[in-house]
């Protein structure tokens, strides 16, 4: 249904979505060149909220540079400040503490499943259905507060530093997460009669913005886009940091390439982060939160290092060239979605304006993280 | 045989005219990151790196001409690739390119290829044909560095404004 | 005749006030609903529960800047909200609300309603013509076919009606329901055509055609507002906004009496005329009966996902037509029958 007709070359008009447009949710720009409502192709246009925040990176010193990685991925600032913490510790040789290690998993994974949330909520907003962006919202607003006791922020979170953490979490956080897992299991299953099962939503997305393995190599798609696309890829199992290899939990995958696919998959997820929380509790050590020996002055030797993050939306790369300073000498962040939109242009092409708008939401995007 | 291994052996292709120089960039991988700081511009060829403290496993050092057959190796292996981007050697007038690649299967293995150009003339040929998710990242290069990729299908500034012409992440430029 | 025409005057304007009044307090119904829907309040801030939301909406409309774009043309740009509004209005004029609150019935009552209903199809279409702009072009050519797909089998679907009842006359068509809710034309025992299965079936067409020709969810296509940022109405502003706005309203209730003289029974009480008041056949039955369908749209509105236009015009063709056109054959060959 996707691919009827042989589109007309000669016959086109271009047509602006965004930079503000609705179904974007940020300032991103497609330049589509139309042919009646099929898309001819789609010319992605970046920059509008462009901030440069390498050239930040290398006028500040390590710890001040940390409060940009909330700004990069507001929606998932946790795993982005998890991937800034790592490459500076992985220089500098820090040892962090296990119980906060376990709370650092905790935060991320919770914050894992708000990304998801708004993301969800957005997706069949985009898709014409409202009610469920307020239940998800809904179920957001618990987690936000739950961060909010712990790290003191909402959105932009800050709570990492180099070896440990800004905060240890207490009773009450504990307790209130483990109330959020009853109901959040609850709510998935809410979930899954309300907008998994509708039929007009199956119709929509099954068989529409194929992405096979292939392109995923091409492009390097990674996170639920690839593991969408049959690609058994997370980097927390891949390449295991922190403390997951110590917890049990399955990395969701489906075969399907298609929307739907790529919908299960961040649904199925949400159930993981779930058992990966609730496990992180049961096993929480008692101890300090920050090493007891920390160099006072950050100063990674001279040398490149890398690491690599799963966030909501794939993987985080974030490479660290030093020399040796108190700032960086240069920071190159990967970000998730760059990638994964990159294929939107070839995978869109004959589909209808409706459905390429579909597509476009099941790959996640986080405008300010592609752009940086 | 361990995927590092079979890359090692693959890209091994690339230098088989200067196994001198390989062998000694072997020996070189117990001293890891001294590299950098030796007065020595480093030799082409390829360093293990230990994954625990560097983040990465396999350092190739090649010319620019050898970038796109490189790739097409890393390719077929089944490598992606993660991100290019550039790094200002501005002491040494050189601009380096760094092009980071990581496996999809449980074989981990992450492969830095980086190729040095002059500053004032940076030329690298393409690898958009090898891997067509290439195209942003080296526009987002060319846009940062002023990296010029000969052949690359659609090189116009990407995150920077239409007609931006300077390239802020030079070490000398100034705002 | 003089009389006549001063019955058609007074007619609009009680029209005006009662579609006005509608449209303010259908928003308000919506807005309602759909907070019910989504585990929230809804307006609460003005008045008890928000019920003087409504006119500080309309002054804060009517108060706007009425912003006509560089470009557009300006006289079909003018004239498609009045156009949406109007054939609304007209329409009330046929409709019979007991049998003798009607201003003006029209022996070809069913007639005229789908004239002005084609006319309000129309107006998206100048709407979007006159935007000059892509999107509000996309969605007035989507607008088109969706009506032009729907507007088939709500005629073949009432042509049924009119076989059975043998007559274009709302208010007879009505008459013919009025021994209880089993006299209804949406069962399928009927004392005319004996033994109809596809009555009900018929009556969801219908229902679901008036969904689609109100551009409600999930058909509401023209303005999808994820896909074409407002539709139709994206360079309107103002009271040319609030005229499309009530005009979609307006269309809602027609929609629902439609359904409700053809189907329900009109003001006839559903267990017949027992002679004590509310029990007796009066308006107040044919208020519960449009609203209660209202509800249904509000309901069906904030539950599902928006459906695509090839999903749509395939719905159309595909099913309800030859459904639709089925049923009429085998009325037709019933009623030869009985």
């Amino acid at each position: 249904m996707s691919q009827p007709i042989e589109l007309q070359k000669d016959e086109t008009f271009v047509l602006n979505v965004g930079p503000q447009h609705p179904a974007t949710h940020g300032v991103l720009r497609v330049k589509m060149t139309m042919d009646g409502e099929y898309i001819y192709k789609a010319e992605t246009v970046l920059g509008y909220i462009h901030r440069m925040h390498e050239k930040m990176a290398e006028n500040r010193t390590y710890p001040q540079y940390m409060p940009n990685m909330g700004r990069l991925d507001y929606l998932s600032a946790m795993a982005f400040n998890h991937g800034y913490a790592l490459v500076v510790e992985r220089a500098c040789g820090i040892e962090v503490p296990e119980r906060a290690e376990y709370i650092r998993v905790i935060t991320v994974e919770l914050n894992r499943i708000s990304s998801h949330l708004v993301w969800l909520g957005a997706y069949v907003l985009d898709l014409g259905g409202f009610t469920p962006l307020m239940y998800c919202f809904d179920d957001r607003e618990q987690i936000l507060d739950l961060l909010e006791s712990v790290t003191g922020s909402r959105l932009t979170y800050c709570y990492f530093r180099f070896g440990g953490l800004y905060n240890d979490i207490d009773d009450e956080f504990i307790t209130g997460t483990r109330a959020f897992i009853i109901r959040m299991r609850k709510e998935l299953k809410m979930y899954a009669k309300l907008v998994t099962g509708n039929i007009i939503l199956m119709k929509r997305l099954q068989g529409h913005g194929i992405i096979d393995k292939d392109m995923c190599q091409r492009y390097g798609a990674t996170g639920p886009v690839a593991r969408g696309s049959g690609l058994n890829y997370d980097v927390r199992k891949n390449e295991p940091y922190s403390v997951y290899p110590e917890l049990d939990f399955d990395i969701p995958v489906n075969d399907g390439c298609d929307s739907y696919a790529r919908y299960l998959v961040r649904m199925e997820e949400m159930e993981q982060s779930l058992r990966i929380i609730e496990q992180a509790l049961d096993k929480l050590p008692e101890g300090p939160v920050n090493p007891e020996k920390k160099p006072k002055l950050i100063k990674p030797p001279s040398g490149d290092y890398y690491a690599a993050v799963e966030t909501a939306r794939g993987n985080f790369g974030i490479r660290l060239v030093s020399d040796g300073g108190k700032n960086a000498y240069r920071l190159k962040l990967r970000s998730p979605t760059y990638s994964n939109m990159h294929l939107f242009d070839e995978a869109c092409r004959g589909m209808l304006l409706a459905d390429a708008l579909a597509f476009m939401g099941s790959l996640d995007l986080v405008i300010p993280e592609m752009d940086r | 045989m361990s995927i590092q291994q079979t890359t090692i052996q693959a890209l091994g292709e690339l230098f088989s005219d200067q196994a001198s120089a390989e062998n000694g960039a072997e020996k070189e991988a117990e001293t890891g990151g001294e590299v950098d700081k030796s007065d020595q511009p480093r030799q082409n060829g390829i360093i293990e790196q230990d994954y625990r403290t560097k983040g990465f496993h396999l350092d190739v050092k090649i010319s620019a001409d050898q970038l796109v057959r490189a790739s097409q190796i890393l390719f077929e292996l089944g490598y992606f690739l993660e991100s290019i981007t550039g790094v200002d050697w501005i002491k040494e007038e050189q601009l380096e390119t760094d092009y980071d690649f990581s496996r999809y299967d449980f074989d981990l293995c992450r492969v830095v290829i980086r190729v040095r150009t002059p500053r004032t003339d940076p030329h690298l040929p393409t690898i958009t044909t090898v891997y067509t998710g290439a195209n942003w990242h080296e526009r987002e290069a060319h846009d940062f560095f002023g990296i010029i990729f000969d052949g690359h299908p659609h090189l116009i500034p990407l995150l920077l404004p239409e007609d931006a012409d300077f390239h802020p992440l030079l070490k000398d430029f100034k705002a | 005749m003089s009389l006549t025409l001063l019955n058609v005057v007074l007619a609009v304007f009680i029209a005006i006030c009662f579609v006005g009044a509608n449209a303010a307090y259908l928003v308000w119904c919506e807005r309602k609903g759909a907070g019910f829907y989504q585990r929230r309040p809804g307006p609460m801030e003005n008045g008890w529960w928000g019920l003087l939301q409504p006119p500080i909406d309309g002054v804060k409309l009517m108060t706007k800047q009425l912003l006509i774009p560089g470009g557009v043309d300006k006289a079909i740009f003018m004239v498609a909200p009045v156009l949406a509004m109007f054939p609304a209005l007209i329409s009330f004029v046929t409709i019979p609300f007991s049998d003798n609150i009607v201003a003006h019935p029209i022996d070809v009552g069913v007639l005229v309603i789908f004239a002005f209903a084609a006319l309000g199809g129309m107006s998206l279409l100048v709407a979007g013509w006159g935007s000059r702009n892509k999107y509000s072009m996309i969605s007035s050519v989507r607008a088109v076919s969706q009506t032009v797909a729907y507007e088939i089998p709500l005629l073949i679907t009432t042509i049924t009606i009119v076989m059975i009842s043998g007559s274009l006359n709302l208010g007879d068509i009505v008459q013919q329901q009025l021994d209880g809710f089993l006299s209804w034309n949406v069962w399928p025992l009927h004392k005319e055509v004996g033994f109809n299965l596809l009555m009900p079936v018929s009556f969801l067409i219908l229902f679901v055609c008036s969904v689609a020709e109100t551009n409600r969810a999930p058909f509401d296509l023209g303005e999808a507002e994820s896909e074409l940022v407002a539709g139709f109405h994206t360079e309107y502003s103002s009271m040319g906004f609030g005229l499309f706005f009530m005009g979609e309203y307006a269309n809602i209730v027609i929609g629902s009496c439609l359904i409700t003289i053809l189907f329900l029974g009109g003001w006839s009480c559903p267990f017949g005329d027992l002679g004590i008041f509310p029990f007796t056949h009066n308006v107040g039955w044919f208020l519960l009966k449009i609203y209660l369908i209202i509800f249904v749209f509000i309901w069906i509105r904030w539950t599902f996902p928006r459906t695509t236009i090839y999903g749509l015009l395939n719905l159309s063709w595909k099913y309800l037509i030859p459904i639709s056109l089925f049923n009429l054959l085998l009325t037709a060959g019933l009623l030869k029958v009985f």
